[in-house]
Order: C-alpha cells, then structure tokens, then sequence
C-alpha cells in the first residue's frame, strides 16, 4: 500500500503491505473485507508478496482481485483450483499459487475441481468464504446455508427434505490423503482473527514446504443474504454458524505418506 | 531435411506441439483422440515438459487457461462431446486475449453419438460454440504432414493475435498413417508477453488477467478490441489452397479427411476429361470467401462434400450469393447406415458426374 511520506509523523496505523489501497467495495456488515486484510497480512508475514499469484473466483469474494497486491489470474466459476494447477505446473512449482472461493463457487459448482486438485497432490492453497448464501446474486441458499435459515430460494427455511443439508468441506477435505492442512476459522472477534490468520499462516506454510494442499474455510457473515444488520449479522455468525461449523484445525500433517 | 517417420494423425499433433516449443499439455481420455493424450504423457516428461490427466475436460481447459495466463505454450484436445464441454472457458480465453491451441479431432454427433469419424463440429468450431461475440481461429489439416505443420502455424498465430486457436481434425485424420517429415517452422518474431501473471518478482507493477482496469471500468475497449483484432485476422490469415480450378466447370468445396477424398476424385475424374476442381479451405475462420466469389462468377456449379448434414455448406452458399448451384453432399451419403459410414470417391464422382450431365 502507498504510505504517505511525512518526516514529522510517526505511523502508528496502516494497511497492510500487500494491499492495493482500493476500496472494497463490500455491502456495510460484509466480513470479506476483513478476510482480504487477513489474506494480506498472511501473505506479509511470510513475505511472499512478490512470489504469489492470486486465482480469483466468481463470487463476491472475485473482486479481492481488487484489493490484494499480487498477480491475479480470474477464474471461471468453480474453476479454481484447475487453473492455480495450470500456473503452478507450467512455472516448475515455483509460484506461490492460492485461489480464493466462496461457498457457490467451491461447495457447488466447483466441489469436483477442489476434490480433484488435492487427490492429484498439488501443492496449493484455497481459502474458502463460506457465507452460507450466495451474497452476489441476491441472497438464494447455497450448500452451506443451515437448516431453517430463510433465503430468497428457501422462503420458509431450508427444508432438509427439499433442499438438503449444510456440506462441511474443511472435515470433508480434511479426509483426502492429499490434504496437507485444513482448518476452519471466523473473523467474529479479535481472538477468532489472529486464530484466523495462524491458520492461513500453516496452509501457505504446507504449499511452500512441498508437503500438500493447504485448505482454510472462514466463517462470513453477509448481512445482505441474512436481511440483518451489520451487529446482527455478526452475532448471526457466532450464535447459529459457529455452532453448526466448529472452529479448529481438521488436518495438520508434516508429511504425506 | 529431418528426421521422417510413419505416424498417425494424432501423434503428429504431439509433434507438432514439441517442434512449436509447448512443453504443457493437459488433457483427459476420449476416443478417437486418445493417442494425443497418451503421446504427451510419453514425451513431455523425457524433455522436462508438464503432462496432467485430468478429472475433465472442463479442466483441461482450465488448466491451459491458468498455464497459457504465465505466458507459456500450452495445449490441450479433445473430440466432439469433450470439446463441447470446453466452450465456456474457450469463450473467456477470447475475452482475456489469452494465446491457446486447442485440437478438436471430430466424431460422430449429436451429443454422445459415436466414436467414429464425422465432421459435424464446423458450425460450433468456426461460430464460437461458446457465449458472447468472439471467434476462434480454426485451421483445418487433411494429412498427417499438414497437422504437424498447422499445429506448428497455431501456436504462432495464438501468440500473434492472442486468441484461442482450434486445429480441426477427424477421426479418419487421426487414426491414419502416413509419412511425416520433422522440422521446425520459423515464423518471425512475436510480441513480448509482458502482461504474464508470474508473479510480479522484480517488475514495477502487478499483472492481472484479465486486465483489472479494462475489467472494473471499461468494456466496451475490451468489446472495441476484439472486433478490430477479428478485423486484422480476417484480412490476414485466410488460407486455402486451389486445385485445377482454372478450367473447371465445377467445383468441390471440402476440408479435413472429405477434401482428401474430394482430391481423389479429382484424380480419377480428371483422366475421364470431365472439368472439376476443388477448392479446400485450410482455415475455416477466417473463411476463404473471396476466392469462392470469385470463382462462383465463372463455374455453374459447387459441389460441397462434408461428412454433416450441411454446415459449411452455409458458408459456401453466402460466399456463391447465388450465382451458381450449391449441391451437397453429405452424411447421407455414407456407404453404411452404421457408424461406421464414410464417403467414398465413387459417391462423390457419382455425385460430380450427376451434376456436370444433368445440371
């Protein structure tokens, strides 16, 4: 980020290094600008700024492209980790490549390419935005949405004889032989946050150490899809998504044999 | 003069690929391509090149979009349901200005339909089977020689124009065996790649693909550049070739395995005195209008031979405006009713016969 030079100040406060200084465009209440700033200060702390490239999805979370300052390649919708695949292998492994997805974007339309990309062995890492709703498109379930919860495709509550039940991916990941790491963590309070970033800090560590596929799901309140307000929103994701999606780590491994 | 060797049409797309310097290939199982796949995973390892099979044919294509956004030679192929599945991605590569060869080696459709030869993918092929405003270059070979020389000429025109590229093969193409000759083909110089998503490393700004600039604020550029580009093309990189059209009173339209049995015909027929040439598009877009208008002035008659029930022959039509008789021959005209079919040159001198006695 460009910092302004004044001699006579001291900073106390800024943005993190890797990010671009562009708004984020995300509705008041909305968490994924607070998981762009946790992706960046992940990324600063290992320092891989320069290495990294980024691999968008479609989804709200696509318009990080925006807001984080590595190389980014946009991804068709569920298409992540195929293309992050296409740049890792075509650059001899050396690039740092990590994908972005949301909860349509992954547990829907891409859940093939993800279960794929890890039973092939890449090493890659995926942060997953999981928002239980399809924020973009106006509110309608995803795979995620909890049981009961009211959205516009679900108006009188997701009815697990209609519609299903909520897909857990970081257990389901965690399963793979391929799956060096995965975790799930919220951005809900201070505490969650740096567990958050920790997190994100491992599932990088995995891909550059060569071990395996490094998977982070984070807990998102969108209080578009939820129709509550910013506070409400928060304490949605505490109360009702925490309960359903335990925080922690699901897989920790130093080597796969 | 280099190394020959007997091959078959889809082991020659491999070669090709190595003589152009791809080293990445992604790709998955169908027939009647399965040797393309089974030839990279063979070579790329032994030159230090990238092979993955993968899940799909959605990622496949995916995977070339991510390589070839590195600014690398990449490719993939597939035959027709496999192809079709690629479209979405096809369609984004050409709104990304990404440089991409993809092989189609056609069978039999619609949908599943079978796994033997046809050549019923030319309107998804040369119209852009996926959404929006966009066409593919496709070059469309007829021996084994001439794929190797066109996936060569492919990986140069996708760098050139940064676009999606489609060598349009068939079942009969890939399969046969022939004589190849190896060499490399030096096309010229090529714009530096120095919008590849590498990783910024040591350059002054980051790289995005596509642009983030054009891509949050102004599409009706990107919308500007790729019907200018389209343009240049046009203009530029039509290819067909010509034979005994000078004196002719007919002529074949054809292209892939159909011109190659269109040219025997002509071989039989020419002896027996009766005035048929052929012309064969080698691109199909661009599509060699010009030389079909002009000829339409001076012949009655085109006979347009394709293993379809009438795709090109659209093209032909809108090229001749009117001015001499379009015939088809087509599917129908397979000597079996199984899969199995194909369009022999008796059919076809039959057909060029009917139309010069009786029309």
């Amino acid at each position: 980020m460009p910092q302004i030079d004044h001699p006579e100040r001291e900073l106390l406060c800024g943005g993190p290094e890797s990010y671009t200084g562009l708004p984020t465009m995300y509705c008041p209440g909305c968490h994924y600008g607070t998981v762009a700033r946790v992706i960046c200060e992940a990324i600063d702390e290992l320092g891989i700024k320069k290495q990294a490239i980024g691999v968008a999805g479609v989804g709200c979370h696509g318009f990080m492209i925006g807001t984080i300052a590595t190389d980014f390649v946009f991804a068709l919708h569920g298409r992540g980790p195929g293309v992050a695949t296409g740049i890792k292998r075509s650059q001899g492994g050396k690039p740092i490549v990590f994908t972005i997805q949301g909860d349509g974007d992954l547990a829907a339309i891409g859940m093939g390419d993800i279960i794929n990309a890890i039973g092939r062995g890449e090493k890659l890492t995926t942060i997953f935005c999981n928002n239980a709703g399809y924020g973009t498109t106006g509110g309608q379930m995803a795979p995620t949405t909890l049981l009961e919860q009211v959205t516009t495709t679900t108006p009188t509550g997701r009815d697990p004889q209609v519609a299903g039940y909520p897909i857990h991916v970081a257990e389901m990941l965690a399963m793979l032989r391929g799956t060096a790491y995965s975790a799930r963590g919220a951005l809900t309070s201070r505490k969650n946050y740096n567990q958050t970033k920790k997190f994100l800090n491992l599932a990088f560590q995995k891909q550059m150490d060569g071990i395996g596929y490094g998977f982070v799901e984070i807990l998102s309140a969108c209080p578009s899809t939820l129709h509550m307000p910013p506070n409400k929103a928060l304490k949605w994701v505490e109360e009702y998504m925490i309960a359903e999606y335990p925080l922690g780590e699901f897989k920790n491994v130093k080597e796969i044999l | 003069m280099g190394k020959k060797l007997l091959i078959t049409g889809n082991e020659a797309v491999g070669y090709g690929a190595i003589y152009a310097g791809c080293r990445n290939y992604f790709g998955y199982p169908i027939t009647p391509q399965n040797e393309v796949v089974e030839f990279f995973a063979r070579e790329l390892p032994k030159i230090g090149g990238n092979f993955v099979q993968t899940e799909s044919e959605l990622t496949s294509i995916n995977m070339l979009y991510g390589a070839v956004a590195t600014g690398v030679r990449a490719m993939t192929s597939s035959s027709s349901t496999g192809f079709s599945l690629m479209q979405e991605c096809i369609a984004h590569m050409a709104y990304c200005s990404l440089p991409a060869v993809i092989v189609d080696v056609q069978r039999g459709g619609p949908g599943a339909g079978s796994t033997q030869t046809a050549q019923m993918d030319y309107a998804q092929v040369t119209k852009g089977g996926g959404n929006g405003d966009y066409y593919p270059l496709v070059l469309a070979p007829f021996s084994v020689q001439e794929i190797f020389e066109l996936i060569q000429r492919a990986f140069y025109l996708a760098d050139k124009y940064h676009h999606p590229v489609i060598v349009l093969s068939d079942a009969i193409l890939g399969q046969m065996m022939e004589n190849l000759e190896l060499y490399s083909i030096n096309f010229g110089p090529l714009p530096a790649k120095d919008w590849a998503a590498t990783g910024q490393g040591e350059r002054k700004y980051r790289n995005t693909v596509p642009n983030i600039w054009t891509f949050f604020n102004n599409y009706r550029d990107i919308i500007v550049n790729l019907g200018k580009k389209y343009q240049e093309i046009t203009d530029n990189e039509v290819r067909f070739k010509t034979y005994e059209i000078e004196d002719a009173e007919m002529v074949i339209v054809a292209y892939g395995s159909s011109a190659r049995i269109s040219l025997e015909t002509l071989r039989r027929l020419r002896p027996e005195g009766y005035k048929v040439g052929l012309i064969r598009p080698i691109t199909l877009w661009p599509f060699p209008t010009k030389i079909i208008r002009e000829t339409s002035h001076r012949v009655r008659n085109f006979l347009v031979v394709e293993d379809s029930l009438g795709q090109l022959v659209e093209d032909v039509e809108f090229a001749v405006e009117g001015r001499a008789g379009v015939h088809l021959l087509g599917s129908l005209a397979r000597h079996l009713p199984t899969s199995s079919g194909m369009i022999f040159p008796k059919t076809v001198s039959e057909e060029v016969k009917n139309i010069l006695c009786h029309k």
